[in-house]
C-alpha cells in the first residue's frame, strides 16, 4: 500500500469482474479494486476470494506483471496485532434491513424495488450510472446488451475460423446441411449459424428496449421498511433517520432528473426532529415532493411492463391506486452481526434489540467499564448525533486515561531551520513522472529540460516517483548537495502531497514555505490524454508559473502560543455540569459560570427519563461531584461580562453577585452550555385557568389531587413548534407527553387519556414507549396546523376541548379536568455571547456550529465549543452526550502545550492603512479589526490566531494596504505573468 | 478570428473546492479543452479585481474565478 500509486493500470487489465458490493449490487468492479474512489489510503486491494491467482490457482498475476511501482504481494496475510489499551471504544455501526422477506412488497423479484440504499449509489457520482438516475431494469438491459453483444463476438469469430479451414461461406454450409449433405464439421457448423441468428434477433430486441428505456418519471419511497415493525420483523424502534434520508433522496432525485419527476413519500409519522430538519421537510413540500399518510401493504407489478402499482388509502378513506416506474424501500437500521460477537468477546451486555445496552446519564458507556460505545451500535441514529457520541467516547475515555496522557507519544525532531535570507535563488525543479501517469501523456525529458532554462533554476531532475521513500531520502541529500533555497515539485495535486514534500524540506533544514507544486497530473496528463503535445505545453506553462511564484516565495516562521490549560464553561445546567466534571476529571482547571443562585438547570424540574431512570437522584449527585472536584471552581450569580482572545488564550470577566464583583479569568477553551427554556404560551387558556399546565409543570401537578383524582386528561402537542413563527421541533415533547400520559394511566387506568398530536416522533428506541402507551389505551386524535383544538371554559369553570378527528372526519369535543401543553423550547439572551466569543447564531436563535453534521460541537471560531439545549433543544441523554463531546473537544486543545499559529494570514501595512474598515466588514472570521491609534485614528489590526487565510481582506483593501503571507500579491502576480508569457 | 481560436485562461482555484473539483476531474479522466492555466488561492475571495486585469493584461483571454 506504501508503494501503490493508485495509477489504475492493475484495474484496467484485471480480467475478473465480479458484483460490486460497495454499489449495493448494482454495479460490477474488478478482483483488484478501491472500494470506492475517495477510499484512504488511496490504494487498490485484491479481493483474494475472486482473483484468479488467489483465489482459483490460476497463472494470471497480471497485475504484479503490469504494476509499475511494484506494489503487488501476493504474500500479504491477514496479520493479528496484540495491544495494550486502558480503554476501549467499539463502533461497529449497523446494517440496513434487508427487506427480502417482505414478498408483498416484491423487492427480491423486481429489479424496480429497491432500497435506500441502493437508490443512494444510483444517485451518488460515483455510482454506478455515475449518478444518473436510471431504473434498474434498464441497467440489465444494458447488462444484457454488453453479454449478447460479446456472445455474438464469439460466435462470430469461430464462424470465421470454420469458414477459413473449409474456404467455404456459411450461408452455403447452411443451405448444404439443410438440403442432407453431410461434410465434416456441418452440423455443428449449422447449429452455430442458428444460434447466431438467434442471438441478432435477441440483441435486436433488446436495442429496441434499450432505446425505449426512459429515466424514471414517477417514484415513490415507503417509509419504515422493517422499523416500527412486530408484524413483519423484530424491530418495533423506529430507525430515527429514514424519513430525514427519504426526503433527502426525493429532494435529490428530482434535481437529477432533467424532465419533471413526481416523487411521493409513504409515511406513517414524519419524524424530521433533527435541527433544522423541519425546514427541508416545508422546502420539499414545497418543491413538489408529495407526502402520503399511508403505510402501504403491497407493491403489485404491472403486468407487461417494469413498472409497480401501489394501493392506499387517502386521508378522506378513499382508496387509490398508483402507478409508479420504481419504488424505494426506505429501510431502517438493525444492530449489525458484529454487535453480537464483540458484546461476547468484550463482556457488555446488549439490549433487547442488540444494540449495546447504555443508560441515560453515561449514554456512551457500556455495562463493562473501560468499554465504551458509540454511533448506531448503540441504537439506530443520524450522523451528527454518531460525530458527537464519538467524541464523548473519546472524552469517557480520556477521563478514565488522564493519568497516561503523553505517556506513549514520541516526539519528532527536525533539523535546525537553515537561514536563506542572504542566499542567492538557487530553485530546484523535480519533475514526476507518476510511473506512467504523467510520463505516458506530458513529455517528461522536454519539460526537465525547459525547466533548466528558467531563471534562478540551478538543478533539474526527473523522477519515476517522486513520494516513493527512495526519491524522499534523495530529495533531502539533493537538497543540501545542490544548497538548494527553493524547491518546485512538478507532479500531483498538493492537496495530496504538498505535506509529505514541506515534511521533506524541513527534514533537509529549509522552511517549509519554501515549496512550490505544480500539478501536472490530474491537471495535465490525466484530462488532455489524447493530447499529448498540448498537455506538454500546459505542464511547461505551469512548470514556468511556479518557478515565477518559487522565486518570490519566502520562508514563514510557524508561531506557537502556550495554551491555558483550563476551560470556561457557561452554564450549569446538565450539559455544563457534564462538561465541566469531565473536564476535571481529565485534571483541567474548570470555570463553571451559573447565572442562577444554584447548578441544575432545566433538571431540577424533572423526575424521570423516558426510560425511568431518576433524573433528582442523578442531578443531585452531579451536583455534589461538581462541587467535590477540586479543579472545578463554581460561580453562581454570575454572568460573562466581556470576553476576548483566541485558541489557547481566551480572557473572559465574570461578574457576580449583580454585577459587584468582577473576576478576569484565563482560558485555553470555552463551553457554551446555557442552555433553553420553554415558551409561556398565549393560547389555549394558559394562564388564565389553572388546570391548564406547561408540559413540565404536570411533573410537580403528578402530587396533586387534581391529577390523582382526574378523570380526564389532554395533552397538546407542537405549543408554539412548527408553525410559522417558530418553525422547528422541539423534539423532546412527544417522548415527554407519551411518557407522562403512560404514568397517568399506571396511576389510575380507568382515565382517558389523550394526546393531540400532529406527527408523533418518539424516535429510536421510545416507540417502545408510544406502542405502550397505545396498549393501555391512551388515546391519539391527529390535528393539523390549519384545524387547531379550541380550548374553552365552560360556564361551569370546566375544560371544553374540540378537536376535528382524524379518523371519523368530525370534531371531538373532551371535558378533561386538566390540560398539558407541549411548548416550544427556545434560547433567549444568548446574542451577546455570540458577539462575545465571536461564534454564530441559527435562524432559530440556537447556536450555530461549525458544520451541521461533522462538527456538531465545534465552532468555526476555534477553541469555542457549544452543548445542551443552546444548541438544539434535546433529550438528558443527548444532552449528556453532547456535553462529553465538547469536553472531549476542548481537551484536545487544552492537553497541548502550545498551539501552532498557521502563518498564512493576512499581513497589515498600517503606514498605508486609512482606516475605512472594509476588511472588517469583509472578515468572516471576526480576525481583523480596527484599532484606535493615537495621533492617527483608526487602523486595521490582524489577530493571526484567527485567521484563516482566506484573503477577502486583501482583495477588498482600496489601498493595498493588506497582504496575505504565502499568497502575497507579488506572488500572484508573478504567477500570473508567467502564465501569460508565450513559452 | 479564426476557427481555429483557443483561448488561453486564467483560472484561479479555491484550494477547498474549486482546485479540488480539477482534483476530481483528473482521477476521473474527465477531458476537457488544455485551456486554462491554474493560480491556487485558499478563497476565491482572495481573488483581487486586479489580478483579473493583470490577467488579461499578460496574454491571457479570459479569466475564470471559481469558489
Amino acid at each position: 500500500m506504501d508503494k501503490c500509486t493508485a495509477c489504475g493500470l492493475c484495474v484496467e487489465k484485471c480480467p475478473t469482474v465480479v458484483v460490486d458490493k460497495f454499489n449495493e449490487g448494482l454495479g460490477k468492479r474488478k478482483a483488484i479494486y478501491k472500494l470506492y474512489p475517495q477510499a484512504i489510503p488511496s490504494g487498490y486491494a485484491i479481493d483474494a476470494e475472486n482473483c484468479r491467482f488467489l483465489g482459483h490457482g490460476k497463472k494470471c498475476q497480471i497485475c504484479a506483471k503490469l504494476c509499475p511501482a511494484g506494489a503487488i504481494d501476493y504474500e500479504q496475510k491477514d496479520e493479528m496485532l496484540n495491544l495494550e489499551v486502558g480503554s476501549v471504544i467499539v463502533a461497529a455501526g449497523f446494517k440496513a434491513f434487508d427487506p427480502s422477506g417482505f414478498e408483498t412488497y416484491a423487492y427480491a423479484s423486481h429489479p424496480n424495488v429497491v432500497d435506500s440504499m441502493q437508490f443512494e449509489r444510483l444517485l451518488s457520482a460515483g455510482g454506478p450510472t455515475a449518478g444518473h438516475l436510471e431504473r434498474p431494469s434498464d441497467l440489465a438491459v444494458s447488462e444484457e446488451i454488453a453479454k449478447a453483444e460479446k456472445r455474438l463476438k464469439k460466435l462470430g469469430r469461430e464462424l470465421k475460423q470454420l469458414e477459413k479451414k473449409h474456404s467455404k461461406s456459411t450461408d452455403e454450409v447452411v443451405e448444404q446441411f439443410k438440403a442432407g449433405a453431410e461434410g465434416e464439421d456441418y452440423e455443428r457448423w449449422a447449429s452455430m449459424a442458428e444460434r447466431l441468428a438467434a442471438s441478432e434477433s435477441k440483441l435486436a430486441d433488446l436495442k429496441e428496449k434499450e432505446a425505449g428505456a426512459r429515466p424514471p418519471a414517477k417514484i415513490a419511497w415507503l417509509q419504515c421498511v422493517g422499523s416500527r415493525d412486530l408484524n413483519k420483523c423484530d424491530n418495533a424502534y423506529c430507525s430515527g433517520v429514514c424519513c430525514m434520508y427519504a426526503i433527502k433522496e426525493a429532494v435529490i432525485a428530482k434535481e437529477h432528473s432533467k424532465d419533471p419527476l413526481d416523487t411521493a413519500i409513504f409515511y406513517m409519522d414524519m419524524r424530521t426532529h433533527g435541527k433544522e430538519f423541519d425546514d427541508y421537510y416545508n422546502r420539499a413540500q414545497q418543491g413538489g415532493v408529495r407526502f402520503v399518510r399511508c403505510r402501504v401493504h403491497t407493491i403489485t407489478p404491472v403486468p407487461d411492463s417494469d413498472n409497480l402499482h401501489i394501493c392506499y388509502v387517502t386521508d378522506d378513506g378513499k382508496l387509490e391506486k398508483e402507478e409508479f416506474d420504481m419504488v424505494v424501500l426506505s429501510v431502517g437500521l438493525e444492530a449489525p452481526a458484529s454487535a453480537a460477537e464483540l458484546a461476547d468477546k468484550l463482556g457488555f451486555d446488549l439490549n433487547q434489540y442488540k444494540f449495546a445496552q447504555t443508560g441515560s446519564f453515561a449514554p456512551v458507556s457500556t455495562s463493562c467499564a473501560g468499554i465504551y460505545a458509540c454511533g448506531a451500535l448503540q441504537g439506530p441514529k443520524d450522523i451528527p448525533f454518531s460525530v458527537m457520541e464519538a467524541s464523548a467516547a473519546a472524552g469517557a475515555a480520556a477521563s478514565r486515561l488522564a493519568g497516561a496522557r503523553h505517556s506513549l507519544v514520541k516526539e519528532k525532531v527536525f533539523p535546525e531551520e537553515r537561514d536563506v535570507s542572504a542566499e542567492a535563488l538557487r530553485i530546484g525543479v523535480f519533475v514526476c513522472n507518476c510511473g506512467v501517469n504523467i510520463g505516458a501523456v506530458v513529455r517528461v525529458p522536454e519539460v526537465a529540460e525547459y525547466a533548466k532554462t528558467l531563471p534562478n533554476v540551478v538543478y533539474v531532475q526527473e523522477n519515476l516517483f517522486s513520494c516513493s521513500q527512495d526519491a524522499i531520502e534523495q530529495l533531502i541529500q539533493v537538497i543540501k548537495e545542490q544548497n538548494l533555497n527553493r524547491v518546485v515539485v512538478a507532479s500531483c495535486s498538493p492537496r495530496t502531497h504538498e505535506p509529505l514534500f514541506q515534511e521533506t524540506l524541513r527534514n533537509s533544514g529549509l522552511n517549509k514555505y519554501l515549496f512550490e507544486q505544480v500539478n501536472i497530473r490530474d491537471q495535465c496528463s490525466w484530462v488532455h490524454s489524447n493530447n499529448p503535445d498540448a498537455a506538454t505545453v500546459k505542464a511547461k506553462d505551469l512548470v514556468r508559473m511556479a518557478v515565477a511564484r518559487g522565486s518570490l516565495i519566502e520562508p514563514l516562521p510557524v508561531p506557537s502560543a502556550p495554551v491555558t490549560p483550563s476551560a470556561l464553561v457557561l452554564g450549569g445546567g446538565v450539559a455544563g455540569m457534564v462538561s465541566a466534571l469531565n473536564l476535571g476529571q481529565q485534571g483541567f482547571k474548570v470555570h463553571l459560570v451559573e447565572e442562577k443562585e444554584r447548578l441544575g438547570g432545566q433538571a431540577l424540574k424533572l423526575n424521570k427519563t423516558w426510560r425511568g431512570e431518576n433524573i433528582s437522584d442523578f442531578v443531585s449527585k452531579l451536583i455534589d461531584d461538581v462541587n467535590g472536584n477540586e479543579n472545578i471552581d463554581v460561580h453562581l450569580n454570575a454572568k460573562v461580562k466581556e470576553a476576548s482572545g483566541f485558541v489557547g488564550n481566551f480572557k473572559t470577566s465574570i461578574s457576580s453577585n449583580g454585577g459587584g464583583d468582577v473576576l478576569e479569568v484565563e482560558h485555553g477553551a470555552a463551553i457554551l452550555a446555557t442552555g433553553a427554556h420553554s415558551i409561556k404560551p398565549d393560547e389555549y387558556l394558559y394562564g388564565k385557568n389553572e388546570r391548564v399546565f406547561r408540559w413540565h409543570e404536570i411533573d410537580k401537578a403528578l402530587e396533586t389531587d387534581l391529577v390523582r383524582n382526574a378523570s380526564s386528561a389532554v395533552f397538546i402537542q407542537c405549543v408554539g413548534s412548527r408553525q410559522p413563527d417558530r418553525t422547528y421541533c422541539s423534539k423532546i415533547c412527544c417522548t415527554f407527553s407519551v411518557q407522562k400520559a403512560v404514568e397517568l394511566k399506571e396511576l389510575n387506568p380507568d382515565m382517558d387519556v389523550y394526546i393531540l398530536y400532529r406527527d408523533m416522533r418518539t424516535y429510536g428506541e421510545r416507540e417502545d414507549l408510544y406502542r405502550e402507551a397505545r396498549a393501555r389505551g391512551v388515546i391519539f386524535v391527529r390535528y393539523d396546523l390549519e384545524n387547531k383544538p379550541v380550548v374553552k371554559e365552560t360556564d361551569g369553570g370546566s375544560l371544553e376541548v374540540t378537536v376535528m378527528d382524524h379518523v371519523l372526519g368530525r370534531p371531538l369535543t373532551l371535558k378533561p379536568d386538566f390540560i398539558t401543553l407541549a411548548t416550544a423550547i427556545y434560547t433567549r439572551g444568548i446574542e451577546e455571547l455570540g458577539r462575545m466569543f465571536k461564534v454564530s447564531i441559527s435562524k432559530d436563535n440556537f447556536f450555530l456550529e461549525a458544520h451541521m453534521k461533522l462538527r456538531p460541537v465545534d465552532f468555526a471560531t476555534d477553541g469555542v465549543f457549544v452543548c445542551g439545549m443552546a444548541h438544539y433543544p434535546k433529550p438528558i441523554e443527548e444532552s449528556i452526550a453532547q456535553a462529553l463531546a465538547a469536553a472531549a473537544r476542548a481537551a484536545n486543545i487544552l492537553s497541548q502545550k502550545t498551539v501552532e499559529v498557521e502563518p498564512i494570514v493576512s499581513v497589515v501595512d498600517q503606514e498605508m492603512c486609512i482606516g475605512c474598515g472594509l476588511c472588517e466588514i469583509c472578515c468572516p472570521f471576526g480576525a481583523i479589526r480596527l484599532v484606535k491609534i493615537e495621533g492617527t485614528g483608526y487602523r486595521a489590526e490582524n489577530i493571526s490566531a484567527l485567521c484563516k487565510g482566506c484573503g477577502s481582506c486583501a482583495a477588498a483593501c482600496p489601498q493595498k494596504a493588506i497582504d496575505m503571507n504565502h499568497f502575497r500579491d507579488s506572488q500572484i502576480f508573478a504567477s500570473i505573468q508567467a502564465g501569460g508569457a508565450a513559452a | 478570428m479564426s476557427e481555429a481560436f483557443e483561448p488561453k485562461i486564467l483560472a484561479f482555484l479555491c484550494n477547498w473546492c474549486a482546485y479540488a473539483g480539477a482534483d476530481l476531474a483528473g482521477v476521473s479522466r474527465l477531458q476537457y479543452p488544455p485551456a486554462i492555466r491554474v493560480v491556487r488561492v485558499m478563497c476565491s475571495g482572495r481573488v483581487d479585481p486586479l489580478f483579473v486585469v493583470k490577467g488579461l493584461k499578460n496574454g491571457f483571454d479570459s479569466v475564470f474565478v471559481s469558489g
